[in-house]
């Protein structure tokens, strides 16, 4: 994968007249033609997020979700329509922490790359150790880490680097129930606290309508939008409540639809 | 598993040694040493008795115990022999090691290299030494240089090998995160790719070891020299041929024994480079 590596001219972030931190109108993407020919991962998308929104996409596995992402951080050109972007930062599906460092420093990876001095970006780091309840791991490496508490540790890599909009690529889908409840409860209470745009990626339609603003849902390859929903509740909200439970259905129902027969 | 039941950083050393099983590289070396030496022993005596009863000539297969006495009785002559190949050895590995990484790293970041390399890296292993050797000193003339550059020539190409496979090994995902996090080519080399391939770099450098030590005996005997003690290759070579069996025996015991050392030191190194990679026993990655 070294061409990945390569640097490149980062594209030019074009604001949309609205000031939407994410503007995709019509966006087509399609992989290059390999053994069995191009694969259409996006057709025709089109959604938006004002600034300090959080924004839940929803699919069936396969159906892009992860090339959305891409096209949103800058990664991947769209072959068709726009697309308008806040600068993104991505917390991809796996943590990927680096086992050579420690968690405070993997958390203070991006300003360690903004050229800041290891001390400093330390202490960055390790002010919001205590806030996401990571306090006493600092120099823990990775694998001394349970899984909840790594995706702790990537997104706080994430929120250091200073980007206004987060693009979190099924965050908690490696996690038992249990601890995704939690880590779900986390990322909404830290949110509150440190607003920026989320773009939350996710196959579960229920963390989905629990956590965001609006919900988009997805077809099946090649990815369409098939429903949106605003999510007009106040937070925190429980899997339990009288209106989540419709809301959740309804966006079920449009996962189901969205599926050829 | 749930969130707060991890441990902390100190916790996997916090427990008693004798409660949680550690792996051998956690035990005293003693208590390591034992198997080794009892298989040693084994080979040792067997060697002996086929020595002695055998009916094998003293000229052809010396037992142990003559090949010990012979060490006694010319232990100055070894020992500076040795010194000499010892010190070829941990040079021309250097010289390995350094020229393998830069090569590696070189293939990685530019592709167009590995393809015009690679074939010739291959090619110059199969090239015998004595070929070059006269060539190599006309060059560099009688001092260690010809031999550093053989001992190199030898072991680089494990290195290049592993070095190269590991760079290219880092998770394809890591390269689109750092991107998001505005990091250049420099850094993601120097934060994800670097560290990654340490590893793979290292047991590259077990390979190279290994072969290292008879790579100073290729060089010892294919190049011309003027020194009175030109190191444990010549020697050998001389006293197998002079009908001093013992003592090339004696002179092999030591080379195998400096292998075994520079092997372990390696395993030294290796803890401190990449503690990453030292776990105790029963973890997965």
């Amino acid at each position: 994968m070294a061409t990945e590596l390569q640097s490149r001219a980062r594209p030019v972030i074009r604001r949309s007249a609205g000031g939407d931190a994410v503007s995709l109108d019509a966006v087509s993407f399609a992989y290059p033609a390999g053994r069995h020919g191009a694969v259409h991962a996006l057709e025709e998308v089109s959604m938006r997020a004002a600034p300090g929104e959080l924004l839940a996409v929803v699919g069936p596995s396969g159906c892009g979700k992860t090339t959305l992402l891409e096209l949103i951080c800058g990664l991947q050109a769209p072959d068709a329509g726009s697309l308008a972007c806040a600068p993104a930062v991505l917390m991809p599906q796996r943590d990927l922490l680096l086992p050579w460092l420690s968690a405070v420093d993997n958390a203070a990876l991006a300003l360690r790359i903004a050229h800041r001095s290891r001390t400093e970006a330390r202490a960055q780091a390790d002010a919001l150790f205590a806030e996401l309840g990571l306090d006493g791991f600092q120099h823990a490496r990775p694998h001394e880490l349970s899984g909840g508490m790594r995706q702790r540790v990537a997104f706080l890599r994430t929120l250091l680097s200073g980007k206004p909009l987060l693009c979190l690529d099924e965050p908690f889908g490696a996690l038992d129930a249990i601890t995704r409840g939690e880590m779900q409860e986390w990322l909404g209470g830290t949110l509150a606290q440190e607003p920026r745009t989320v773009v939350l990626v996710t196959h579960d339609v229920e963390e989905a309508v629990l956590l965001a603003d609006r919900v988009v849902v997805l077809s099946q390859r090649p990815g369409r939008v098939t429903e949106q929903l605003e999510i007009e509740l106040p937070r925190p909200r429980h899997r339990t409540d009288a209106n989540v439970v419709p809301l959740r259905e309804r966006a079920l129902d449009a996962l189901a639809t969205g599926e050829p027969r | 598993m749930s969130a707060p039941v991890a441990r902390a950083s100190n916790g996997a050393n916090a427990s008693p040694r004798g409660a949680s099983p550690r792996g051998w590289a956690g035990r005293a070396p003693a208590r390591r040493a034992w198997a080794p030496l009892l298989l040693s022993a084994a080979l040792l005596g067997a060697w002996e008795l086929y020595a002695d009863v055998g009916g094998v000539q003293e000229d052809l297969l010396p037992a142990p115990h003559a090949v010990a006495a012979a060490l006694w009785n010319n232990g100055a002559l070894v020992w500076r022999n040795f010194a000499v190949t010892a010190e070829q050895v941990v040079l021309g590995l250097a010289l390995a090691l350094a020229s393998g990484f830069a090569l590696a790293v070189a293939i990685h970041l530019f592709p167009l290299l590995r393809r015009a390399v690679y074939p010739l890296a291959v090619g110059s292993q199969a090239v015998p030494i004595p070929v070059i050797g006269v060539l190599l000193v006309f060059w560099w003339g009688f001092g260690i240089f010809p031999k550093l550059v053989v001992i190199a020539l030898i072991c680089f190409f494990p290195v290049v090998v592993a070095t190269v496979d590991g760079l290219a090994a880092v998770d394809p995902e890591q390269p689109k995160l750092l991107r998001t996090l505005d990091a250049s080519r420099w850094q993601a080399f120097r934060f994800a790719e670097l560290p990654a391939a340490l590893p793979a770099a290292l047991s590259g450098a077990r390979i190279a070891l290994a072969v290292g030590v008879i790579g100073a005996f290729i060089a010892e005997t294919s190049t011309p020299t003027t020194e009175a003690y030109s190191g444990l290759g010549r020697e050998i070579m001389t006293d197998a041929g002079g009908f001093q069996t013992a003592r090339a025996y004696a002179a092999t015991a030591v080379l195998f024994a400096f292998a075994i050392a520079c092997f372990h030191a390696l395993g030294l190194a290796e803890r401190r480079l990449v503690p990453w990679k030292i776990r105790p026993r029963g973890e997965t990655t």
